[in-house]
């Protein structure tokens, strides 16, 4: 991983230019390619885990890169560039893509190659894109994807007419199965890599029924012959599109992610729970008592710990949506969905992103990226964190356990407590749809571009993608609980602490910590809320769970393990209203750092989540103190 | 009742909506802005293509067009900017 981190200063020193290899200035290549052409699988394939993601400074595309190692131990440097249809520069995607092959980007130099992905069950269409890229004149290898099904549906192509054609040297792969990869290593490793020599007249790259008849006219002097139509893609949408089936189906997927990440997780979850647990208590017993002790156990374990114990979940709803996004389901499901979402101005592909949020805003939020059209894509983002994330349940179980009695509603179907959590689920959702509302009305109106959404044939997702997909998304949820909440945690509870008072820790109320419940008190009174209530809202604006450790600890006791009278205690700080009132808060609030940061990190600015975050408060605080007034 | 049918034998020129599943048309012209023509005709939308209507969302909107060798679902107000060549054969009738 390592020579991972070095490869970000070495991009900036490679010298660009095919011509003049410096002492050990690695190669660069870029892939370029069309949508849905299995571009990130021949960038995995190639790459291995030897790959890091971050955005191209200043937009929010996407860039991914990664090294090739070959047997010689030399490298080569990749760059997956955005898929795009044409490199007009009219999308973002399509501005980066562009600059990048032109050598215009100053972050990324001028690629010493490239690897042009084409599909090849439907060449002719995709050969679109080969004319502005060959026009580059870089030395470019066109590799055609989905051998496998190519021949499968009977297809054919004359590899070396192509080849003269195109005046480029053409490799068959399968990507999806590690066919034909040999040729691609071999054309990245090459002593001199030879420059594009086109026979035939480029057409006019800007006319595209001109560029079309010349993508035909290639075609058929490579004897291209197109594959029968996927006939499982067909019988499969049969079912999937089917006025009573599809929605039914659709329906059935949605509860089936949504029981796997709460309870088919929750096995994996109380492993994490128990393995956490153990550890803290290894490292208690092998720890002399004292501060260290108290840092790493109430802070470290108490605090990291009570994140980490949802990666099980994160992980189970991102194989899901990996398993539907891979497999082609994804794109059938924004088409059912569409409809619903036009009702509040936003499309279909917003939907997915809005599901995923159930479990966690952060990932929904990166998952927005596949919505081409940019204001519907920051409206979904600003509503997300509106969805009922799970760091919102042990705030509310642990309320409603405290407030609400138990009383059959429905008969045995529906008790009380279930009926308090479903109600605060549709809030958190209702909030969420007049939000989009009234975003879409005002400041991301938009104008309606077509709807345009390519239906892939359905394919098998492989181990090897979900397996890295899971990696992917492991590393940086790790990574995140390792600095911000770590660093959170430990600050809170440096801040319970101090000042000493005859070298030990003070009452909580004289701590710096509770100084500030006590500043914030008079601001929360109105909502039925105490200084103690106060310094766990603060501690929560790191992440909304941290309320509980946090009472917790000022209770003097020691988290959840004595739930039962952590529920006693809080009677006597909350009346019945003003725990509705911090239910309502906190299933409007903003209490999360790391959603702040992504949206900062998507948005490439400071604006959009702060913009969020007092939208979203004032909404709390208004609901909060109307709900204090109601329930009184 | 009587109206939706008169709207259906609707004077020309037809367009991409007026498709039923299974039916096809060839394109004669995108009415849409430059740069969203362009967008249409690199997905296959050129004019002289031959375009299918596939299967649809609940209520036939969106729906899926096979059109060069894949499938695009457009809404049916873009849809109905994509005019056909020529009347559409009914099946019926």
């Amino acid at each position: 991983m390592s020579d991972c981190h070095g490869c970000s200063s070495s991009v900036t020193l490679a010298t660009p230019g095919p011509a003049t290899p410096p002492e050990k200035a690695r190669r660069l290549a870029a892939i370029v390619g069309p949508p849905n052409c299995g571009k990130s699988t021949l960038f995995n394939r190639l790459t291995g885990l030897r790959q890091k993601v971050a955005n191209f400074p200043g937009v929010t595309v996407e860039q991914r890169t990664g090294t090739v190692r070959f047997d010689d131990g030399r490298e080569v440097l990749l760059v997956d560039l955005p898929g795009t249809y044409s490199l007009s520069t009219r999308s973002e995607d399509e501005q980066v893509t562009h600059d990048v092959l032109v050598g215009r980007r100053e972050d990324v130099p001028r690629p010493d190659a490239v690897l042009l992905i084409l599909d090849s069950t439907n060449l002719e269409r995709q050969l679109l894109l080969a004319a502005p890229v060959l026009a580059q004149g870089l030395p470019t290898l066109v590799v055609l994807n989905m051998a496998d099904d190519l021949r499968r549906r009977h297809g054919s192509v004359d590899l070396k007419a192509l080849s003269r054609q195109l005046g480029a040297p053409v490799a068959l792969v399968s990507a999806a199965r590690g066919e034909g990869l040999d040729a691609v290593r071999e054309f990245l490793a090459g002593e001199a890599l030879p420059p594009v020599r086109t026979l035939v007249e480029l057409p006019i790259i800007t006319d595209v029924p001109k560029c079309r008849m010349w993508a035909r006219q290639i075609g058929s002097q490579a004897g291209y012959r197109a594959p029968a139509p996927p006939l499982w893609t067909r019988r499969l949408d049969a079912a999937f599109l089917h006025p009573i089936w599809g929605p039914l189906i659709f329906l059935g997927v949605v509860l089936v992610v949504f029981q796997a990440v709460f309870a088919g997780a929750s096995q994996l979850t109380n492993g994490v729970q128990a393995l956490i647990d153990r550890t803290g208590e290894a490292v208690a017993g092998w720890l002399p008592e004292g501060v260290l002790r108290s840092l790493l156990i109430e802070g470290v374990w108490g605090g990291v710990g009570s994140v980490i114990v949802f990666l099980p979940q994160i992980l189970v709803l991102f194989l899901f949506i990996g398993v539907l996004e891979d497999s082609g389901y994804l794109a059938r499901a924004a088409l059912i969905a569409d409809r619903t979402m036009a009702k509040v101005g936003l499309q279909g592909k917003s939907f997915i992103p809005l599901i995923s949020a159930y479990a966690c805003a952060v990932p929904a939020i990166m998952a927005t990226r596949t919505i081409e059209n940019k204001r519907d894509r920051m409206a979904t983002i600003l509503i997300a964190p509106f969805m009922t994330c799970s760091a919102r349940l042990p705030v509310y179980a642990l309320l409603i356990a405290a407030f609400v009695p138990e009383r059959a509603l429905v008969g045995p179907l529906l008790g009380t407590r279930a009926a308090t959590l479903l109600g605060l689920y549709v809030l958190g959702f209702l909030a969420a749809v007049a939000t989009a509302r009234l975003l879409k009305s005002s400041i991301l109106k938009s104008q309606r571009t077509p709807f345009v959404l390519e239906m892939p044939p359905y394919r098998w997702p492989t181990m090897r993608s979900l397996g890295l997909r899971l990696y992917d998304r492991s590393k940086v949820f790790l990574r995140r609980a390792g600095t911000v909440i770590l660093g959170v945690a430990i600050v809170l509870w440096v801040l319970a602490h101090v000042p000493l008072q005859d070298g030990k820790a003070p009452p909580i109320e004289d701590s710096v910590a509770g100084t500030i419940g006590r500043t914030v008190e008079p601001l929360i009174r109105p909502l039925g809320f105490n200084w103690k209530i106060g310094i766990g809202l603060v501690s929560s604006l790191a992440a909304r769970e941290v309320i509980v450790g946090t009472l917790g600890t000022i209770y003097g006791m020691e988290g959840d393990a004595e739930n039962s009278s952590l529920q006693a205690a809080i009677q006597k700080d909350l009346t019945t209203g003003g725990a509705i009132a911090l239910m309502v808060f906190f299933a409007f609030a903003m209490q999360c750092m790391s959603t702040l940061a992504v949206v900062r990190r998507e948005t490439a600015s400071w604006k959009w989540p702060a913009l969020q975050f007092a939208y979203m408060t004032t909404v709390a605080y208004i609901g909060a103190f109307l709900a204090y007034r109601i329930f009184s | 009742m009587r109206r939706a049918r008169k709207r259906q034998t609707a004077p020309l020129p037809p367009t991409l909506s007026h498709l039923r599943e299974g039916e096809q048309g060839v394109l004669e012209r995108l009415d849409l802005s430059l740069e969203e023509a362009q967008r249409m005709m690199e997905l296959g939308f050129v004019p002289g293509a031959h375009v299918t209507a596939a299967g649809s969302a609940p209520g036939g909107d969106p729906r899926v067009y096979r059109v060069d060798g894949s499938e695009i679902a457009l809404r049916r107000e873009t849809a109905a900017c994509l005019k056909l060549r020529r009347p559409i054969p009914r099946r019926t009738a």
